[in-house]
This record gives C-alpha cells, sequence and structure tokens, in this order.
C-alpha cells in the first residue's frame, strides 16, 4: 500500500465516514431480516401445507355427511356409491385395507427384523456396506412396478399351487407390498440397534454370551422404541399404500378378511373413483374426500401412537 | 475341582449356542437374499419381457389403441415437464426451510410445530397429497388437470425429504465453520451463502435426486388429480402454434406420465398391451434405479472427499 492511497480517507471528514459506515450497516442489518424473514416463510409452508390438507378434507367430508349420515358411513355393510341404491359403508373399503396390510405386516416385520439384527449385529462391514445401498435401491422402485409384479407374476404362480385363486386377490398384492415395505422397517431398526452404546454389548459378551444371546437378550430390549417406531412406520406405509392394490388386487369392494378374495382399499377406491370422470361436488366426488379423510385419521393415529412410543419406551444412556 | 463331565457338559452348551449363532446368520443371510432375489426376478422378469419391444419408435410415437403401435412419447416428455415444475418448485422452498430451521430458527414452540409437521407430513400417504391437490390447485386455484396441477403435487410430496437432506448436511458441518465465518464479522445470511450452502450442496444433490426419484414413480396422486390415461399430443412448444403460444403456456396443457401410461397398460386385458406395460415398467425401473445410484455415488464421493 503506497501512503497516496490512504490519504483520501483521512483528508475526509470524519464524520461522513461514521455515518456511511453505520447506514451500511444497517442496510445490512435490513437485509439480513428480510432474508430471515423469506427463509422462515418458507419453513412455515409446511404448516400450511398441513392446514390445507385438513381443511380441504373436512370441508368436502363435511358436506358428504350433511347426505349421508354418520352412523351409515360407519356401520353400513355395503360400499356402493354410484349405483342408484347407494350405499356408504367405510368398513367394505376397511376390511381390504386391513386384509392386505395384515398379509404385507406378516411379510415385513420378520423378515425386516431379521435383516436389521444380522446387519446391525452379525455382518461384516463390507456387507453392511452392500446391503444397505440395495436395500434402498428396493425402496425406490416405483410402487406401479410392484404392482405390475404381483399381478403378472407372483399371481400366475400362486394360482398354480392354490388354483381357485382369482387374478386379483389381496394375497399377491399383500406379498408384494410386503417386500416393498422390508427397506423401511430393516433401515430404522438397524439405525435404533446401532444407536445402542457398545459398552452394553460388551458387558454381555463379557459374561459369555454369544451374538445371538447378546442380539436378542442385550440389543433388541434396549432399542424397542426404535424398533416399535420402524414397525409403525411400516403399518402407515401398507395402510397408505396405492397402486400395488389399484393393479393386483381388483377395485372391488368387497367385505372380507379373506386374502385369497379381491378387495378394494380405501386407497385404490380413491383411484377407481378419481379414474372415472367425476364432476365436481357431486356425491360421487366427495366420497372420495371422506375416505381420504379416514386413511388421514389413521395414519395420524399410527404417527402419534410411535411419537408415543418412542417417548414412553426410550432408553436414555 | 472341574470334573471331566462339567466340562463335557460346557461344551456342549458352547456348541450349542454357536450352533445357533450359525443358524441365525444364514437366516439373516437368507432373509437379505429374499429382497435381494425378489429384486432380481422382478427387473428380469421384465427386461425379459419389455426389453424386445423397445426401440426408436417406441420412444417416438404416441400411445394407441393397436398395442403394436403404441409408445411412450406422451408419457416422457410429460414426466419429463412435470419434473422440471417439481424442481424448480420443491428444491428452493425445501432448502430455504433446511437452512432456516438449521441457522436461524429460535428454540420456541414455533420452531418445535414446524420440525413436528414436517416429520408428519412425511408419513401422510401420497394419494391424500393427490387429494389436497384435486381440491386445492384443480378447482379452488383453477389450474386444472395441468402439468402445473401435477408439478406442485409432487413438490409438496417431495418437500419433507429435501427439507431433511438440507438438515443433515448441514448438521454434518463442523461448527468451527460456523463460528470462523462469524469471528470475521460475517453476518448469518453471508456465512450460509458463501459457506454452509457451497459446503453442503452434495449432501443436498444427493436428497434431491432421491426425492425425485421417488416423484418420477408417484402414480396414485396424478391419477387423483385426473390427469388423462390417453394422450396423443404434446403441450405446445413455447412461441409455438396459432396463435403463438407464450413461454409458459405448456403448463396448463393436459398430460400423462410415465407411471399412469404403465398402469393404463397394465390395466388392459390383451396380452400385447401387458407387453407393452412390461417395456414402459422397464424403462421407469432403469431412470430410477440410475437417479438412485447416482445418489448413492454422489454420496460416496462425498464421504471419501471431504475430511474436516
Amino acid at each position: 500500500m503506497s501512503a497516496s492511497a490512504s490519504e483520501p480517507s483521512l483528508s475526509a471528514p470524519i464524520g461522513t465516514g461514521v455515518s456511511d459506515r453505520l447506514s451500511k450497516k444497517a442496510s445490512r442489518h435490513v437485509k439480513e431480516r428480510i432474508i430471515e424473514a423469506l427463509l422462515f416463510s418458507a419453513a412455515a409452508f409446511s404448516v400450511f401445507v398441513t392446514v390445507a390438507i385438513v381443511y380441504v378434507l373436512v370441508k368436502e367430508s363435511w358436506i358428504f355427511f350433511q347426505t349421508v349420515p354418520i352412523t351409515d358411513f360407519l356401520f353400513d355393510t355395503q360400499w356402493t356409491p354410484l349405483f342408484d341404491d347407494a350405499h356408504y359403508g367405510i368398513m367394505v373399503l376397511l376390511s381390504g385395507t386391513l386384509t392386505s396390510s395384515g398379509v404385507a405386516l406378516l411379510v415385513a416385520i420378520p423378515l425386516g427384523t431379521i435383516i436389521a439384527l444380522y446387519l446391525s449385529e452379525f455382518a461384516g462391514f463390507k456387507v453392511r456396506e452392500i446391503a444397505k445401498p440395495f436395500l434402498e435401491l428396493l425402496g425406490g422402485v416405483p410402487t406401479i412396478v410392484y404392482g405390475y409384479f404381483a399381478l403378472t407374476f407372483l399371481t400366475p404362480i400362486l394360482q398354480k399351487v392354490y388354483p381357485d385363486l382369482p387374478g386379483f386377490n389381496l394375497l399377491s398384492a399383500g406379498l408384494v407390498m410386503g417386500i416393498m415395505i422390508i427397506p423401511y422397517v430393516a433401515s430404522l431398526s438397524e439405525d435404533a440397534m446401532r444407536a445402542v452404546p457398545m459398552a452394553l454389548r460388551e458387558g454381555s459378551y463379557a459374561m459369555g454370551a454369544t451374538r445371538l444371546q447378546t442380539a436378542l437378550w442385550v440389543v433388541t430390549p434396549a432399542a424397542t422404541s426404535g424398533i416399535a417406531s420402524a414397525y409403525i412406520l411400516g403399518i402407515s406405509r401398507a395402510v397408505g399404500e396405492t397402486m400395488i392394490l389399484a393393479v393386483a388386487a381388483g377395485m372391488q369392494p368387497n367385505l372380507t378378511f379373506n386374502p385369497t378374495e379381491p378387495g378394494a382399499t380405501i386407497t385404490s377406491n380413491i383411484v377407481q373413483v378419481a379414474l372415472g370422470d367425476l364432476p365436481h361436488g357431486s356425491i360421487g366426488y366427495q366420497t372420495i374426500f371422506a375416505a381420504g379423510l379416514t386413511l388421514l385419521l389413521m395414519t395420524l393415529a399410527f404417527n402419534l401412537l410411535g411419537y408415543w412410543l418412542r417417548k414412553r419406551f426410550r432408553e436414555v444412556y | 475341582m472341574m470334573q471331566a463331565a462339567d466340562l463335557a457338559a460346557i461344551r456342549a452348551i458352547i456348541t450349542r449356542a454357536k450352533r445357533w449363532d450359525m443358524f441365525f446368520s444364514l437366516l439373516g443371510i437368507l432373509s437379505l437374499m429374499v429382497g435381494v432375489l425378489t429384486f432380481t426376478v422382478l427387473f428380469v422378469d421384465m427386461a425379459i419381457q419389455g426389453v424386445p419391444r423397445l426401440s426408436m419408435d417406441f420412444f417416438t410415437s404416441f400411445p394407441s389403441r393397436r398395442a403394436e403401435n403404441a409408445g411412450i412419447l406422451s408419457a416422457w416428455v410429460g414426466t419429463v415437464l412435470v419434473m422440471l415444475v417439481t424442481a424448480l418448485s420443491a428444491v428452493p422452498l425445501g432448502v430455504a426451510a433446511g437452512v432456516y430451521l438449521e441457522e436461524y430458527a429460535p428454540k420456541n414452540w414455533m420452531t418445535d410445530i414446524i420440525e413436528i409437521n414436517i416429520s408428519n407430513l412425511a408419513g401422510i400417504p401420497s394419494i391424500v397429497y393427490g387429494l389436497l391437490a384435486l381440491g386445492l390447485f384443480v378447482y379452488y386455484f383453477g389450474f386444472g388437470q395441468s402439468i402445473l396441477s401435477a408439478g406442485l403435487t409432487l413438490a409438496l410430496l417431495i418437500l419433507p425429504v429435501i427439507i431433511v437432506a438440507t438438515r443433515e448436511s448441514i448438521r454434518a458441518i463442523p461448527r468451527s465453520i460456523h463460528e470462523g465465518s462469524y469471528a470475521c464479522g460475517a453476518t448469518t445470511w453471508q456465512t450460509v451463502s458463501d459457506h454452509i450452502l457451497p459446503y453442503s450442496s452434495a449432501g443436498i444433490l444427493t436428497g434431491v435426486i432421491i426425492g425425485m426419484a421417488r416423484a418420477i414413480g408417484e402414480t396414485a396422486p396424478i391419477i387423483t388429480i385426473g390427469a388423462l390415461t390417453f394422450i396423443a399430443f404434446l403441450p405446445t412448444a413455447p412461441f409455438a402454434g396459432d396463435p403463438p403460444a407464450g413461454l409458459f403456456d405448456w403448463i396448463f396443457a393436459p398430460f400423462t406420465v410415465m407411471p399412469i401410461q404403465m398402469f393404463n397398460w397394465t390395466s388392459r386385458p390383451e396380452a400385447a398391451f401387458t407387453v407393452n406395460a412390461a417395456a414402459a415398467g422397464f424403462v421407469l425401473v432403469f431412470m430410477t434405479l440410475a437417479m438412485n445410484g447416482l445418489a448413492i455415488y454422489v454420496r460416496y464421493r462425498l464421504r471419501k472427499n471431504i475430511k474436516w
């Protein structure tokens, strides 16, 4: 730096220099505030989404329940909203949802838990490094592709075992849905197991326990809350799954708990109604919002249950 | 003194316990194999059925009543345009929300509500987003059954994924980077834009790719907003047509996307359409796999290169 470069600032009146800098600081402050407000509105937007979901579903369902008494909705045993003799018994769709989810969970929970235990307690570093991304890929396959697989590959195979099985059935859809859910259950359970402190395992090994004994009697109890919330995530995935059921289970409303029958779920019924071009504001249009509200309440209940389990059974080390 | 009989008994217990260990290891590998095998069978089956159908014509033809002439032109163009809308709306919004929650948010009830809300949004079934979009975008805002409605719907759907990815990659940056920046007199925004965002960009990119891969395969919400399943025309290009279209006229065009085209072909009874469905499914799975693979690769490179 030459001396001449610093000349102007020395010769300038001190007062203007300071107020210049102060005003620059003030404008900088304002700019910061504006940016913070913008970022805050982006974060608050997510709350707006929730409010909008609840508002839209409740508003349309409200109109629906003006025509259809809520007791009919809950206790009627038929679902025929588009017939002349219209019945609106959500039980029919609920039975399909529960049956297919039950089949899916019978696959996903045992397999997911075993995979999680294996990856966290038995597998070497190499196996885990390969298996985890692979499980992620399994979870990333579009569900419509799983639906196609259930309909064109699994159902024909199952029909060789049970010749009476219809082409559309809840069993094949449920089984494939179970495979789809395995990654969610496995990776969340594994995270919970890996979070168990090493000292607990070392204590167990020091007492002469084997890996399996440690895994089952030390790690699993310590990770219960995490494993439970993994199961709950699995359940809410199963309840909300749509395309596998729409493709492979048929879309016939059917009050049954027998997985070898075709059936419609809450979700696949929404798809079916949306495919047929319903006029905006008709009762058929409103049924899908009432069905959607039921679905939202169910998943909300599961989310709350998961939250409560995490709080209630959390082990703090 | 330990008796020989006791020793033998202890050895027997150890052998038995070890056998159980082996047994469970095998069970674990077997369970993993169920997943691996299903995926392999699914992919190979679809490839055998669908790949012979893949030709240049398949990508450049519109859907048709005759299975052998049908193609996925309108479907893949629709998918690309919808993804464009999704990315342009979800990425800025999600990254901004993530940055706010990590760098600005005070510890108070408002922040708590936003955080609980985001994890709750991630658990809502995708079809419920479809109903929201049907009520809000299609009818209330009057966007109709357009590319814009579909893109915004999918943007809402992947918003939690992007927010969580942004927060995680920001959290991975050491505190000392923040402190160094503040010590030099930088404001919060200067710290964010000059340090936090550049260093977390690879992690955010991973999350964006995974979110987009999920959005590409989403079918249910787009069916719910009433996307058509048979589209034999393309949205008008900017400044084309008569009268000339504006730059953004295409966003209000009706459309179809890859998974809906596949659904349409799957639900037809004729075998020839099933083959088309397999071919479309193969393209779809290939796209999502490529995107997921890219995400895994970016993350792997990231873990390898950055040593704080």
